[in-house]
């Protein structure tokens, strides 16, 4: 249950050991989180050498409007998922009504999307030219009034859709969590369902709605894609021009750096309205809750809600893909290399997506025992690269590596007589690095999340036993938190299936994904081509959305004896 | 529980393996036959060309696609080691930057000198010109007579207020345009056209082709855009409304813009990579090029595709087209001042 700080329980944690600067955790937590924030820092520190004159620029003709444009989509997109995705989550995890178990996997679905293929469908859809538009005004005359598809409400519609499923993901999970037995005492204390939800639910699924919304806003930010077909002018698009247009990287670094500013503070109100309140869930592993079966015009609208969200989200724009592979120019974009750029796509995304979820226990389970400042702080630092756009990650990335591998060939070099060549820039161990700096926020959310709910007491108990702090992790953690575990993975899997910009800079000579095919064929505007490999995006995507869908977290209530 | 723990680590490992074996793979040496190409031009509008060359030469023909910025910074990290003999990128502007940046280097070649007129191509040829790409003005055949046209600059007339589709100044086509404006007419002038765009200006797009069916759909009547993006338009449909109208016919002409290649300072493979950019320079790859992206020739011995004919001729502006990179940035703030988005 959430209980106000026990002082006891944060003492009782400290009681076995003393603590000691060589607790292996919190320093592996430390290396890993400096690993990471590397890129990062490099990113930030562009800041120590301001490009005034184009500060001053920016300052004279367009920063208020980016400013302006970044608070709307940061108000817009977090209004519209944490209702979508809270209300959605609630809907499917408290009540029955008809197709309710399907609609609980397919409100995921809408995450296997690329945002910008989305959005482009629905410009192609909706816009003057569309098909929508041009038969209205061939019914009604040319006068006849539509909503302007590509305006602010625009992105943030198309954004809400793509990426409510983070925050329906993580709060049907904190929902299924809550056991019967805290909602019934909620009940017999008097509290109807909606007073169960403000008071007793909302509250206890409120790291799990932050995390998922958190990751939601940082996506948000660091799209470029969707804004830009949208002509929305944010921090990213700013970046860009920037940066290819004023040719000026480190002005663009430096743009870069205040969009982090603009997450710290998100993260740093949230930190402040979270105060000292505990969520731990002491009878974590009792029963479920058992939904309520809704009847008549009730179940009937709310099966049309989830349907209407799934149908709009997911199903238009993949019949508008379908139909667009079918009928493009030349027939559709394929050739005998599909299977291949199916297989790199997959591959990226489960070594990643391990490497993530590795990285992001041990970030968590460090932080989690760890009292120092200094390694929450390269933890919070190193998840931060969510809200980044990928170029500047990769670029990030690759100046490193590159600097690395220039130094070891010269060294090679000088005392063997053979250089090294490079070993790093541009080869799968770099890529996934730079997805790892991307991510890893992903996992990390995710598996804190989870980490935040178990009782310290469960650590004090195993240490008391005599358990190590790696066997409390192994034995009692890990277990406990499969589900959020599972979630974790397939985020990040799916994050870097959709992924292009840092791919496309650090991939190997000759390795190709289907993000990148879709790249290919959209910078030309074959979106018709385009259709085919951003079809099978979903394909790909779909697959462990199914099974997160069927493991997550319903299987741990029974998991652990 | 053991089983779970037992899984994780096989997951990791099975995971990890294909990490270090690409790894251990890249460290192969290069096989001799084969040049390897950074190119900015997608694969389908250059792979043709490539094939061809393969099976003229024997050379295979390596690319690794990606946009120039990326392209350009991977050059630059990569340094003396990159594995790129030839750099191929749109935009003269691009490569001007290349070549200022010391990623490209000359040659000597009477083939080039032959193929590709002079202003097309850098003095050295560190960067040579391979395609034209003509940027005229496009209006509705439903509600404009040509008459009515003249020049870009008219364009910011009264008589075509909110009628006017541009796309964003974002996209280095755009920066071309007014840079090479700015060359000619000075930033003053310039900035009074650009004005008053913005003022007629209806809607900015972010794709010619879309900009391009909101001219024939209604949402405006005139725009500026490159020919193959209305020449893939009409081979779809014959009948879409929209045609080419070639401005400044009685002044400096048309803006155009190249795509074109260098040989890069480290190409591991220089001479194949010069035979690689002759061969593009020649007739075969020429009509390859003007018949796979409906693009101009750049080699003037060559008719473009009969498409581009209906059309008619025109007069090109022949300013120099690097001129473009060098006031690129002069163009962006420009265009950032009269509020072009």
């Amino acid at each position: 249950m959430a209980t106000s700080e026990v002082k006891s329980v944060a003492f009782g944690l400290r009681h076995p050991k003393p603590w000691r600067p060589r607790d292996p955790w919190p320093l592996a937590a430390g290396a890993v989180a400096l690993l990471v924030a590397t890129p990062i820092l490099i990113v930030v520190s562009s800041i120590a050498t301001p490009s005034l004159d184009v500060w001053k620029h920016l300052w004279e003709t367009q920063l208020t409007e980016l400013i302006w444009n970044t608070l709307i989509l940061i108000a817009g997109v977090g209004l519209g998922v944490a209702v979508l995705g809270t209300g959605l989550a609630w809907l499917v995890t408290m009540y029955r009504f008809p197709g309710r178990a399907a609609f609980e996997w397919l409100l995921i679905l809408p995450l296997a999307m690329p945002a910008y293929v989305i959005g482009f469908v629905f410009l192609a859809i909706f816009d003057y030219a569309g098909p929508v538009q041009s038969w209205l005004r061939h019914a009604f005359g040319p006068g006849i009034w539509f909503p302007d598809v590509a305006s602010p409400g625009g992105v943030v519609l198309v954004m809400t859709l793509v990426l409510y499923p983070y925050v329906y993901l993580l709060a049907r999970a904190a929902f299924l969590e809550q056991s019967e037995a805290t909602l019934e005492a909620a009940h017999a204390l008097g509290a109807n369902r909606r007073k169960v939800f403000w008071k007793v639910a909302l509250p206890l699924a409120r790291p799990s709605i932050v995390a998922g919304l958190a990751l939601a806003l940082m996506e948000a930010l660091a799209d470029f894609g969707t804004v830009a077909i949208y002509g929305f002018d944010t921090f990213t698009v700013a970046i860009y021009r920037v940066w290819f247009g004023l040719f000026d990287r480190g002005a663009a670094t430096e743009l870069a750096s205040l969009l982090l500013l603009f997450t710290l503070t998100l993260y740093l109100l949230e930190r402040s309205l979270r105060g000292r309140a505990r969520f731990y869930q002491i009878d974590g592993k009792a029963r479920p809750a058992i939904p309520k079966k809704l009847t008549g015009w009730k179940a009937w609208t709310a099966s049309g809600m989830a349907g209407l969200v799934v149908g709009v989200a997911f199903l238009l724009p993949v019949a508008q893909l379908i139909l667009w592979s079918v009928t493009a120019f030349g027939g559709p974009d394929y050739d005998s290399r599909y299977p291949v750029y199916m297989l790199n796509t997959l591959t990226l995304g489960v070594i990643t997506a391990a490497v993530a979820v590795a990285a992001a226990v041990v970030v968590g389970y460090g932080l989690r025992l760890s009292r120092s400042r200094l390694v929450a702080a390269f933890g919070r630092i190193a998840s931060m690269g969510y809200a980044l756009p990928g170029s500047v990650i990769a670029v990030g990335v690759l100046v490193p590596l590159a600097f690395i591998d220039h130094s070891l060939d010269a060294l090679l070099l000088a005392f063997w007589g053979t250089g090294s060549g490079l070993l790093l820039t541009g080869s799968m161990v770099g890529l996934v690095f730079a997805y790892l700096v991307r991510f890893l926020a992903v996992s990390c959310q995710t598996v804190e999340a989870s980490l935040v709910k178990i009782t310290p007491n469960m650590d004090m108990a195993g240490r008391s036993l005599g358990v190590s702090q790696g066997g409390v992790l192994w034995r009692i953690h890990l277990p406990l938190i499969r589900g959020g575990l599972c979630t974790a993975a397939i985020l990040v899997f799916v994050d870097v299936i959709k992924e292009m910009p840092a791919t496309l800079l650090l991939r190997p000579f000759g390795y190709e994904t289907l993000a990148l095919r879709v790249w290919e064929l959209t910078s030309e505007s074959l979106w018709q081509a385009a259709a085919l490999p951003a079809l099978t995006i979903v394909a790909v995507g779909i697959l462990p959305v199914l099974i997160l869908a069927r493991t997550s977290v319903r299987h741990d209530e029974t998991s652990v004896s | 529980m053991r089983s779970f723990a037992f899984r994780i680590v096989t997951a990791l490992t099975l995971a990890t393996t294909p990490l270090l074996t690409h790894s251990i793979t890249a460290l192969g040496a290069p096989k001799p036959r084969e040049v390897l190409v950074y190119s900015a031009r997608i694969e389908k509008l250059i792979k043709p060309m490539f094939d061809a060359f393969t099976e003229k030469t024997g050379i295979e023909v390596k690319y690794f696609t990606a946009k120039e910025a990326e392209l350009f910074e991977r050059l630059k990290a990569e340094g003396s080691h990159t594995p790129a003999d030839i750099f191929i990128t749109v935009d003269a502007g691009n490569l001007w930057l290349a070549e200022q940046a010391g990623l490209l280097q000359g040659f000597d070649s009477p083939v080039i000198t032959k193929n590709i007129p002079a202003h097309l191509r850098a003095k050295d040829n560190a960067w040579v010109g391979l395609s034209v790409r003509a940027r005229p003005i496009m209006y509705s055949t439903e509600r404009v007579t040509p008459s009515a046209l003249s020049t870009y600059e008219a364009l910011g007339a009264p008589r075509w207020r909110g009628r006017l589709c541009l796309r964003t100044s974002r996209k280095v086509y755009t920066q071309s345009l007014v840079a090479t404006m700015i060359k000619t007419l000075g930033e003053q002038r310039t900035e009074e056209v650009v004005r008053g765009w913005i003022a007629n200006m209806r809607r900015i797009f972010n794709s010619d082709t879309q900009m391009l069916k909101a001219v024939a759909a209604g949402q405006c009547d005139v725009t500026i855009a490159n020919t193959y993006y209305l020449a893939r338009l009409t081979v779809k449909d014959p009948g879409f409304p929209v045609t080419v109208f070639w401005p400044n016919q009685n002044g400096r002409g048309v803006h155009v813009n190249i795509s074109g290649a260098g040989v890069t300072k480290h190409a591991k493979h220089r001479t194949k990579a010069i035979q690689l950019i002759e061969f593009l320079s020649s007739a075969e790859a020429q009509n390859l090029y003007a018949d796979a992206n409906y693009e101009y020739p750049a080699n003037p011995a060559v008719k473009p595709n009969t498409l581009l004919l209906d059309w008619g001729e025109f007069k090109a502006d022949t300013v120099d087209v690097a001129a473009a990179g060098a006031l690129q940035v002069a163009a962006v703030k420009l265009c950032d001042r009269a509020g072009y988005k």
